[in-house]
Order: structure tokens, then C-alpha cells, then sequence
């Protein structure tokens, strides 16, 4: 019963594909596209489609490139560590080199048409990277040494990231404890690295400013804390905050429709980017907020549920490091659109808008859908699946 | 290559990991379910106030000033007006805390050099400078529109801070129509700037009256949370003081409200279906002040160079037809923020302290125009009768004290009808004898019922109740003393020089209106009124009606009814037969000054007083009643330091009253010289 497939694209269009995770991420991209229709129809006089059309591209170029991504076995990519690394590394100096200025921080650099946010595809490339570099360390996971290496490798590009964008250079610390925690790093050394971690929070917000060095910029620090002390003055941190809270309050159960002026009238400061969410939540109340975070739980569920059928540790950590980016980015926005976390600038996956973050979140599923499908045929043939 | 069909077996993972993986759900799980739950509770918890919230930040409520509404006299001539004005005010809410701060401490700085004994105060507390530099930028701009300097925008918004914290600081009023257009149009640039129109109080009469009128301010919480100023919106202006207090209820219109809906800048987005409510403006306060009688008399009194006061009353009916205290001031001064400097220059005690009404506030021995009260009490109880003669032969002895009259001028025998008309001190002297030991305070007693030494209720602030000396009261003063002079430098008195009962010597000074009597042109005003109409004390007041913006009355205002005073009929003549003599027959102390008077149909009836205030120069007193069917009218005049009587008050009276009754009448200065 052997075959040989008519074709490669053919028996690769024939590999398997995760359906629900599939749904989630359609789910979420028709979410996305409408209610930044709702939101932004009045913000270019005579061009009521500008934003949705622009993210519609980013999609579509992002779900082409998902498409290629999961028909290739992703162990491959363990060959390029070196280049991926590389590539990440040279894409956020570059940024923080000759990034344009937006909002106080340097995140991206502007092109004619768009911006290429370098920090966006890098959370990706640094997930494929460090998982390949700790494969590559998979007989001493229990060693300080690897602990040290990775870690090291992980700070090098976040402290980078972290000093015009705190929120992404965070999620670089999230991917790499998921995937030491994946891995199976020991106990202590998870330890040992939370307190670190908080110890040097606590240093950064509290006791390095009252040592007169400023290690946060002022608008940094007080996007932190604002959120405990929302305010009515828009230029404020916690305005945002405040409007926020009313726009997603204001929704109820099933939100305002037309009614919902928040974000048309400029209330809702960022509404494309920073708080989507509250549009969300103003426009189709609880019940739309609901489902689309329940778009987002099936996501992270059917990540983490790929996790555990991945064929090898390699696709194992990547999953992890995916699982975590999304979850963690997840959790940091709403929450800060609901008023229980400070304001940092991390997009909400595909509903933001924004080129680099949908398009590097849809490779991350092009991922996931590779691990997948390579572990599903793995498990068929007990080890060998077809590969490119 | 064989590829089998894909089962649903999966590469088995190892505990370890199955572990971990089943944290990082829980983890995940967790993480999910917080959110959710913090939707939960905005959205379907208390999503009802947030909906609201949303909505406030839609629409804006402006207020549209209603016009207060006017005060007239009693023949309709304007006394107080509305003037159309463009303020510039800034919302202390949204000034950094840096300033709020800096006026915080600024004002316990001044409050703690005020609580210094004075002379000891030191340098006045200098304002500090602009906090930071963004507040610097933002009065420069400010200031640049308005023609102010930053600097002093500064210190308006800091003194006005200390003072009502609670109010929007009025940074400059009358601007030009452009520059409200101009801010209007730029909220962005003038963060908390309001530029409203709003009406500011006129005064077309100068200082006539001033101290009646009262002033207006912004409501401040602790009134609104008073019944007076139910239903009455933050930032409504009302009556704070005087007649436009009392009568605030009918003055003060009701501002409207222009809903606007704005964008998160505040710039107003033009819509159509919003409703405005109209502003309904105030009711029209007419008072019953005769304006050429209040005017001849504060002119006259200003003319003296002296402070006084004057009161002209119906004794029919308690309506005020003139009154006027002097020095006066404009007080458009205070209508517009004011300095303290400035206000210290214009209103303290060197200026004259203008802003008191003497003919209600003050604090005088009233000399012989207390005589006629004294007479009604000694006729009443029996301590002698009218025909009685009493010897007066300059000076007598009491206790062991000489009282004699002024300069030591004998009378002969007197009656009561010739003690009143020549201002016998003798007679009285006795009759405060004769008084001092019958039961009951009988002296203090007639004059507390005849309205001295107490409130009368007049609509206006600042009303004094005086004193009338008596033995408990001197008891009260007595505890008070030995309190008070242990802790004194020097164990000095604090307020009297011994701790001596009442007595005798008091009653005897009492009785010719002297010693620590305290009253003023109002009360004896209402006494002699109520000797001149039979027993009824009247209650004084200015309001009479209130009308609409045509005239057209709404209310008269109602007036509680006199309060009797039982006295015989027959004492009662005996004591305006008094009076009439002291004003029209020869010998009588004011009969000079209504020499050329026509008593035939306006006869006056009339006490000099000369009340000794040491260390200060006698004061000049005259109270009189003219007795007419139509128009019967009491007045008292007092002028501080103003000599005998018959010198100042008596002819400043006649020429008042020559005002009213349209007389020509010399009115020339009499040269009694009693007390």
C-alpha cells in the first residue's frame, strides 16, 4: 500500500491540521475586522474602511504564510537556531538604532507603507530559537549551567526590547520561563529566578528612583502604577485606565451598538491598538467579550493540548513558548482593559491592530499547526512522518 | 513508505511533563478565570453605573446665568441692577496639586501670623511663587488672552483658594466678546478655563445705602446644605449678606442649562435634538427706603466729617423710609476680586469701617433721648407723678457722688413735662433713685419692652441687641473678671475695675441714658415709636413687595404683628407733651432748630441727647416723631463726637425731615447745651 503522492503540495495540503484551533483563529480574525470596522469608520474622513482594510492584508498575507508554515516540519527549523537568533537580534537593534518615535518609545521602523515592528516577530523567532538551543542542551536540563545559558540568551534581546517597550521586552521573559518550565528546569532554579525577577521589580519601581537613578522613564513607571489611581485628566496614564473600564462597564450584557460612542468620540484613547478590547466589550457587552475570550481559551487550550502530542521536546517547547506568549499577552491586555493591570503596550493577538503582531501571532499558529500535524503523523507511523 | 491511517494514539509524554503541563493549564485556567469574573462585575455587577459614567462624559450641562433680580425704592427708582458681564474663571478641581498645595500652606501661614497678638505679628506672609513650570506655561497663556501676568493670576488663584476653596476662581471679570470666543475654541489650550457670561451687580445710586444692600457671592456647601438653599445648584450665585440675603429666596432667578455633547476634549460637536432649558430670571425687591430722604440724610451726615447714622421710620407700620450710616463706600468695590491690601485700605477701622451700619450695629450710650423710656417708667410704677415738682438745683448728691447737670444749670422746680422740655439731668437722676430699690428691675424692664436692648428682626445683617446694664448682668461680668485677671500681664483688669454689685450710682446713670447703656438709632427709634402710636413696638423692615420684571406685584410681604406695650393714655401725653415742648416752645433744648418750622401741621415732637463716650467727645443725639395723619414719621440721628445734641443731630434731623415733608426750614443749630 505504498504510494508515492501525486504531488508534494498535494500530500502536504493532505496533512492533518488542528480544526478547533483553526476555528479560533478565523474566529478571532472576523472578530478583529469588525469591530475595527465599528470602531474606527469615523477616524479617516471619507475612508470608513482604511483600518479594516489594511488589517485585512496583514491577514491575509499572515494566514498565507500560517498555511506555508504548517506544512513544513518545524524541526527544521532547529538547523536555523543560529540564523533565527541572529535575524531577531539584528531586527531589534536595528529598531533601537533608527526606530521611529511613536508614543514616547521606539518600537518599529517606519517604511513607506507600514511600520515593522521588530520586537512583534522576534517574540516569535526567540520562541524557535531558545527551544533549539535547549534541545540542543536536552541531556543536562537539570544543570544550572543550562538554566544560566538560557537565561542569558533570553535577557540579551528582552533587556533590548524592555527599554523602549516594557510590556513586549515582558513577554520575552514569559516565553523563556515557558520553556524552562517545559523543559523541565529544576524546582530551585524556578525558584531562585521568581525571586530575581521580583527582586529586581521592586528595585526598578521602588528603590532605584529614591536612589535618584531612574531606570524606568517616568511615563514607563507611571503606566504602572497608574492604574491604581485612575484619573479624569486625558493627557493621564489613568485616563486610559478610566475610560476603559467605562467603555466595557457601559456594555453590560449585551452591549451598546450604535450607542457605543466611547470609542468614536475619542474617549477611548488607542481604541485600535491598546484597547480593542473595550470596544469590545462597549459595543456587544458581556456576552461579546465573553465569547471572544473564550476564542482566545480555546487557543491556548488546543496549544497546549498539542503540546503534550508534539513529536519531540523541540516541538514541545515551541508549543510551550507560543502557549505562553498568546496567554500571557492575553491576560496583560484585557486585564488592562478592565483596570486590573497597568498600562503597558502589548497588543491583543489578532484583534489589535497592527502588522507585525497579527502577522507574527499568525505564524505562531502556522507553528502550532506544524507541531500538530507532524506529531498526528508521527504518531501514525511511529516516528517518521513525511517531511520536506 | 507506508502510511498507515492517523489514529488517535498520541506519543506517550512522561509524568514529568504531564505534570508541568497540567500546571500550565491550571495556570492558564486561572488566569481566564479572573478575567472573567472582572468582566462579570463591570458589565453585569455594575454595569448600569458605568453606562452613566458613560453618558456624563457625552454630554456637558453649561450653565446660563439667570438674572438676579432687581432691588428698587419705595417709588420704583433702581437701587441695585443687573450688568452683563464676560468672566474668566478658573475650576480649582483641575489646578495641579502642587498649587492647591501651595495655597493650602499659604493660608495657614497667614492664619497663624492673624492669630498673633498684634504688633507682634511680623512681616506679612509673601506669596510663594508658580509651583512648576507646566502651571507657569499654562497662566502665561492664560494670561496673554486676558491681559494678566502670570504671576498675578497666581496669586489670585492662591488667595482665592484660601479663602473659598470650594468656589471657581474669578481671574478676570469684564473681557471682551473675542477672547470668550477665543477660548472657547481652544478648551485643549485652556485646560479648566471657563469663560462665561454672567450678570455682576450694579449699583446706579453710588453709596447711597450700601451698607443695607448686602452683597452676592457663590453658594458654598455648607449652605447648600441648608434648607434656605434647597433645590439650589453648585455655582449658583446667591445673596450672602443684607437684603439680598434676606430676600434671596425671591431674587435669585433660576439659571438655566445648555446641554451640549463634547468629545473627550471637551470641544463641543454640534447636534440639534439637545433641548436647553431658559433661565428664569430673579423677582424685583422693592424696598420701602425713600431715596431722597436716605440721600439728604447721608450727605448731611457726611458732611460732619464725623461717622453717624440716621433712621427714619412709619411708626405706624415699622416701614424704614430712610437710613444711612456714614462713611458709606461703593460697593461696586466689591463685586470684583479684591486684594486684601486694598480691602484693609478701603474697609478697616482707619478707613472708618464703612461696611458697618451704624443706625443697626452700633454700640452707643444714647445720653438724654433715653430720658422719655426712663419718664414711662417712673409714671407707670408710680415712682412720681406727672405734676409732680422736683427740685433741681444743678447738682445733687447721691450715695456720696455729686450728679449734676451739664454746667451745672439750675432748673428750679420741675415737672416731668418741663424736665423732658428743658432735658432736666436732675429729674432723672432722681428718678433713677426713686427706681432703683422697687421690685423687678423696673427701669431695665420698660426699656427691654420697648424694644432697647434687644433685636428687632429687621431684614438686614449685622443687627446689634445692645445692652441695658442690670444686676445680673454685672454678676455675669463679675465671674468673667475673676477668670479673666489672674491670666492677665500684670494681673491688670480685664474688664471691670472691681467686683461691685449694680447699684445705685449704676441706675442713676442708666436713667439719663449713660453708664454701660449700649443702643443705637434703631432701637430708639422703636421706642419712641411706640410711645408716639400708643403701645405698639413695631417690627422694622425694608422689604415691602415683590414684583415681576414689569412691576406688576407678586407678594406683598407680610409683617408679624406689633407687639403691645400696655401704658396708661395719660402718662403717655404727659411725655409726648414733653417732646412737643422740647421742640416747639421756648426753653426747649431743640426748639431753636425748628424755629421757622410749620408745627401747625407738622408738629414735631423731640429729645436732644448728649451721651458723654469717654475717651471720646461727647455724641450728638436727636430723636424725633412728626405727627401727621398720612405720613407720621420717627427719626433719630446720632453723629460720633459730634458735641451737644442740638449742635449736630437736631438740625441734621430737621433738614431730613424739611427733605421729606417738602419744607423749606432753616434749621439752624441750637445752642443748648445739655445733655
Amino acid at each position: 500500500m505504498n504510494e508515492r503522492p501525486a504531488s508534494r503540495l498535494g500530500a502536504g495540503l493532505r496533512l492533518p491540521f488542528d480544526p478547533l484551533l483553526a476555528l479560533a483563529a478565523i474566529g478571532l480574525i472576523i472578530a478583529s475586522l469588525v469591530t475595527l470596522h465599528a470602531a474606527t469608520k469615523t477616524d479617516v474622513p471619507g475612508d470608513p474602511n482604511y483600518y479594516v482594510q489594511r488589517q485585512g492584508v496583514f491577514f491575509a498575507l499572515g494566514v498565507l504564510l500560517a498555511i506555508a508554515l504548517s506544512r513544513i516540519d518545524y524541526s527544521r527549523l532547529r538547523e536555523l537556531k543560529y540564523g533565527l537568533y541572529g535575524l531577531m537580534l539584528a531586527g531589534i537593534l536595528l529598531v533601537a538604532a533608527f526606530g521611529g518615535v511613536t508614543r514616547g518609545s521606539r518600537r518599529a521602523i517606519q517604511l513607506p507603507f507600514f511600520e515593522v515592528q521588530a520586537s512583534e516577530l522576534g517574540k516569535v523567532l526567540l520562541i524557535a530559537a531558545i527551544a533549539a538551543f535547549a534541545v540542543d542542551r536536552a541531556r543536562h536540563l537539570g544543570d544550572r549551567d543550562t538554566t544560566a545559558r538560557l537565561v542569558l540568551l533570553a535577557m540579551i534581546p528582552s533587556v533590548f526590547v524592555m527599554a523602549s517597550d516594557l510590556g513586549s521586552g515582558l513577554v520575552y521573559i514569559a516565553v523563556l520561563l515557558s520553556v524552562l518550565f517545559v523543559a523541565g528546569v529544576s524546582w530551585r532554579h524556578f525558584a531562585g529566578l521568581f525571586g530575581l525577577a521580583a527582586l529586581s521589580m521592586a528595585l526598578v519601581i521602588a528603590a532605584a528612583p529614591a536612589l535618584g537613578v531612574t531606570v524606568l522613564k517616568p511615563e514607563q513607571s507611571e503606566r504602572l502604577t497608574s492604574f491604581l489611581y485612575p484619573s479624569d485628566d486625558p493627557g493621564d496614564a489613568g485616563y486610559q485606565q478610566n475610560q476603559s473600564r467605562i467603555a466595557i462597564g457601559a456594555g453590560q450584557k449585551t452591549g451598546r451598538q450604535e450607542q457605543a460612542t466611547q470609542a468614536t468620540l475619542n474617549f477611548l484613547p488607542e481604541e485600535r491598538t491598546d484597547f480593542i478590547f473595550a470596544v469590545v466589550g462597549e459595543r456587544w457587552g458581556f456576552a461579546g467579550a465573553a465569547f471572544v475570550l473564550s476564542l482566545y481559551a480555546l487557543l491556548v487550550w488546543r496549544g497546549l493540548r498539542i503540546l503534550t502530542m508534539a513529536k519531540n521536546l523541540y516541538g514541545a517547547l515551541i508549543a510551550g513558548g507560543i502557549v505562553a506568549m498568546i496567554l500571557f499577552q492575553v491576560f496583560i491586555n484585557v486585564g488592562m482593559n478592565v483596570g486590573i493591570m497597568p498600562i503597558t503596550g502589548i497588543p491583543l493577538p489578532l484583534l489589535s491592530y497592527g502588522g507585525s503582531s497579527v502577522i507574527a501571532t499568525l505564524l505562531a499558529i502556522g507553528l502550532l499547526q506544524s507541531i500538530y500535524a507532524q506529531g498526528r503523523v508521527a504518531a501514525a507511523t511511529k516516528g517518521r512522518g513525511l517531511s520536506f | 513508505m507506508m502510511i498507515e491511517p492517523s489514529g488517535e494514539r498520541r506519543a506517550p509524554i512522561t509524568p514529568q511533563l504531564a505534570l508541568r503541563v497540567a500546571i500550565f493549564g491550571a495556570v492558564a485556567f486561572g488566569l481566564f478565570a479572573i478575567v472573567f469574573f472582572r468582566l462579570w462585575y463591570l458589565q453585569v455587577l455594575s454595569g448600569d453605573q458605568y453606562l452613566a459614567e458613560a453618558n456624563n462624559n457625552r454630554f456637558r450641562e453649561l450653565r446660563i446665568a439667570a438674572p438676579r433680580g432687581d432691588i428698587v425704592d419705595r417709588s420704583g427708582t433702581v437701587i441695585v441692577q443687573n450688568k452683563l458681564a464676560i468672566v474668566v474663571q478658573l475650576d480649582p478641581s483641575k489646578l495641579p496639586q502642587e498649587e492647591r498645595e501651595l495655597a493650602a500652606e499659604w493660608g495657614q501661614a497667614i492664619g497663624r501670623r492673624a492669630a498673633k497678638p498684634k504688633g507682634r505679628r511680623g512681616p506679612p506672609v509673601p506669596i510663594p511663587g508658580i509651583p512648576t513650570s507646566d502651571l507657569r506655561g499654562r497662566y502665561e497663556r492664560l494670561g496673554k488672552v486676558i491681559k494678566t501676568s502670570a504671576v498675578s493670576i497666581h496669586r489670585q488663584v492662591v488667595r482665592s483658594l484660601t479663602l473659598v476653596p470650594y468656589s471657581a476662581v474669578r481671574v478676570k471679570t469684564d473681557v471682551p466678546r473675542s477672547v470668550l470666543a477665543y477660548v472657547l475654541e481652544r478648551p485643549e489650550q485652556f485646560p479648566g478655563v471657563t469663560v462665561e457670561e454672567t450678570y455682576l451687580r450694579e449699583y446706579p445710586r453710588g453709596t447711597l445705602a450700601a451698607q443695607m444692600l448686602g452683597t452676592v457671592g457663590e453658594v458654598s456647601p455648607d449652605e447648600l446644605k441648608r434648607s434656605r438653599f434647597r433645590g439650589v445648584k453648585q455655582g449658583t450665585i446667591v445673596g450672602k449678606e443684607g437684603l439680598e440675603r434676606a430676600y434671596d429666596r425671591y431674587l435669585r432667578g433660576r439659571d438655566g442649562v445648555q446641554r451640549v455633547q463634547v468629545d473627550a476634549f471637551g470641544r463641543p460637536i454640534p447636534t440639534d435634538r439637545l433641548r436647553d432649558t431658559r433661565p428664569v430670571g430673579g423677582q424685583r425687591l422693592r424696598v420701602s427706603l425713600d431715596l431722597d430722604v436716605s440721600r439728604a440724610g447721608q450727605r448731611l451726615l457726611g458732611s460732619t466729617g464725623k461717622p453717624g447714622a440716621f433712621v427714619a421710620m412709619n411708626p405706624e407700620n415699622g416701614e424704614i423710609i430712610g437710613m444711612a450710616s456714614s462713611p458709606s463706600f461703593d460697593p461696586t468695590l466689591l463685586t470684583k476680586p479684591i486684594t486684601q491690601q486694598r480691602y484693609n485700605l478701603r474697609f478697616n477701622e482707619n478707613a472708618g469701617s464703612p461696611r458697618v451700619n451704624r443706625a443697626v450695629s452700633g454700640l452707643y450710650p444714647t445720653g438724654s433721648v433715653f430720658k422719655p423710656i426712663t419718664a414711662l417708667a417712673a409714671l407707670q410704677s408710680g415712682a412720681v407723678t406727672a405734676g409732680e415738682p422736683v427740685s433741681d438745683p444743678g447738682c445733687i448728691d447721691i450715695g456720696d457722688r455729686p450728679f449734676c447737670n451739664a454746667g451745672d444749670i439750675a432748673n428750679g422746680p420741675v415737672d416731668m413735662r418741663k424736665a423732658l422740655s428743658v432735658s432736666s439731668d436732675i429729674y432723672f437722676y432722681r428718678m433713677g433713685q426713686r427706681l432703683f430699690p422697687l421690685p423687678g428691675q423696673v427701669l431695665q424692664s420698660w426699656a427691654r419692652r420697648l424694644g432697647v436692648g434687644r433685636r428687632s428682626g429687621i431684614d438686614l445683617s449685622g443687627e446689634q441687641p445692645g445692652l441695658i446694664p442690670d444686676s445680673a448682668w454685672r454678676r455675669r461680668l463679675n465671674a468673667l473678671e475673676r477668670k479673666c485677671r489672674p491670666t492677665n500681664p500684670g494681673k491688670r483688669p480685664c474688664y471691670v475695675l472691681d467686683y461691685r454689685d449694680y447699684n445705685l450710682g449704676d441706675n442713676v446713670n442708666l436713667a439719663v441714658g449713660q453708664g454701660d447703656l449700649q443702643s443705637n438709632p434703631l432701637q430708639m427709634t422703636i421706642a419712641y415709636a411706640a410711645l408716639a402710636n400708643g403701645g405698639r413696638v413695631v417690627r422694622p423692615h425694608l422689604g415691602l413687595e415683590i414684583e415681576d420684571e414689569q412691576g406688576r406685584l407678586v407678594q406683598r410681604i407680610k409683617r408679624s404683628t406689633a407687639r403691645r406695650v400696655k401704658m396708661d393714655e395719660a402718662n403717655r401725653q404727659v411725655i409726648m407733651d414733653g417732646l412737643r415742648s422740647a421742640a416747639q416752645e421756648p426753653g426747649g433744648t431743640s426748639e431753636p432748630v425748628f424755629a421757622d418750622w410749620n408745627h401747625d401741621e407738622l408738629p414735631v415732637f423731640g429729645k436732644t441727647g448728649t451721651a458723654e463716650r469717654q475717651p471720646k467727645a461727647d455724641q450728638s443725639w436727636y430723636v424725633a416723631y412728626v405727627q401727621t395723619k398720612d405720613r407720621p414719621l420717627v427719626i433719630a440721628v446720632t453723629v460720633e463726637e459730634g458735641g451737644f445734641g442740638a449742635a449736630a443731630a437736631a438740625p441734621i434731623a430737621c433738614r431730613i425731615l424739611a427733605e421729606y415733608y417738602e419744607q423749606k426750614s432753616t434749621c439752624a443749630a441750637g445752642d443748648s447745651r445739655t445733655r
